[in-house]
């Protein structure tokens, strides 16, 4: 824990925390809706401790809201997690060796822990971005459930505060630069660069088949379809740069 | 909602998320196979960006929404403290909203 303050610098840790607090208001709106739509008070906040995936809670919990049986809201919820299980390979190294880590680590996995790692290229920097990122919205995120589902009506409305383009703001504001290069380093830069645009094709394909598998498919899985991109990063002869520490 | 959904739910998201931590350092993944799974958090994310910005259940999500996310990006661009990108994002919705924007 210590090392996590010493290691990430102030920046970092502003933006981890406003972050927390971005998420933390639509946690609150999620204990509300979810006990002002008739749920008793444990439900959002017991689902919130176990599942923390604000997805997932908000989908499960609208299935049943509607009126949908128990076995559909746990569909819903786990098409719309099964990104975490790629994102769990891609990013597993960062939790720390132990195996007490990656049990508790794992459960702290989230997009926003994910997009703080991705944009530091440093290891220790990005171990400690994601213990920083994961603690910090597990406590804000849960406690802010809880005083939403306190509260209860009332505090529903995120739209008028336009807390629906906070999510992928972030998201975009952490991902970006690692697509136009600039997290790059220069003696590197030619080799760098080409991997840089092989990078964003792949992204910006695998963005355009989610969008366009929207309408048809259930929410969750078009995410999973953007995978498909990564065939622009296979086809490409890079097989020779990678070097295999 | 039973806590039996409630604990399915939980059960299975963990699976989910631990499966890569777990086997992580079991495998002994070739080089291109690493780099490739590297590049998947960004595909991702950037996908989850597109359809986040753009869609909500299976329509289009309204122009304030998306007028929000490019501000986000345009500012990201121009090097704007990430602060200010995620504030002003948010602003540029709810002031369209605001203004009768769907």
């Amino acid at each position: 824990m210590h090392s996590i303050w010493r290691t990430l610098d102030r920046g970092t840790l502003r933006d981890i925390a406003l972050v927390c607090l971005a998420d933390a208001m639509v946690g609150a709106a999620f204990g509300a809706i979810a006990v002002s739509g008739g749920l008793p008070p444990w439900v959002p906040v017991v689902m919130s401790l176990l599942v923390f995936a604000g997805g997932a809670q908000f989908a499960a919990v609208g299935v049943v809201l509607s009126g949908g049986a128990p076995i559909a809201a746990v569909a819903a919820g786990l098409v719309l997690n099964a990104r975490l299980l790629p994102f769990g390979f891609a990013v597993g190294d960062v939790l720390g060796g132990r195996w007490w880590t990656r049990l508790a680590g794992a459960h702290l996995m989230t997009d926003e822990a994910v997009a703080f790692v991705v944009r530091d290229g440093d290891p220790r920097r990005r171990h400690a971005a994601f213990w920083a990122c994961g603690l910090g919205l597990f406590v804000s995120w849960n406690a802010a459930v809880v005083l939403g589902a306190l509260a209860g009506r009332g505090i529903g409305d995120t739209t008028a505060l336009g807390l629906d383009a906070a999510f992928p703001a972030v998201l975009l504001a952490l991902v970006l630069p690692s697509l136009t290069g600039r997290a790059e380093r220069a003696e590197r830069a030619e080799r760098a660069e080409r991997n840089v645009r092989n990078v964003r094709n792949a992204a910006l394909l695998g963005a355009a088949v989610a969008v366009a598998a929207t309408p048809f498919l259930p929410a969750g899985l078009p995410v999973l379809l953007a995978l498909a991109g990564l065939v622009l990063t296979v086809r490409t002869p890079t097989g020779s740069e990678v070097s295999c520490p | 909602m039973p806590l039996i959904a409630i604990l399915a739910l939980a059960a299975g998201t963990y699976a989910f998320r631990l499966a890569g931590p777990a086997l992580h350092h079991r495998l002994r993944l070739p080089g291109r196979l690493r780099h490739l799974l590297s590049v998947t958090a960004t595909v991702l994310l950037v996908a989850l960006v597109a359809t986040s910005a753009l869609t909500e259940g299976h329509g289009f999500a309204g122009w304030a929404r998306l007028a929000g996310v490019l501000a986000a990006g345009i500012l990201t661009l121009r090097k704007a403290p990430f602060p200010l990108v995620v504030v002003l994002a948010a602003a540029t919705t709810a002031v369209l909203r605001l203004l009768g924007v769907p």
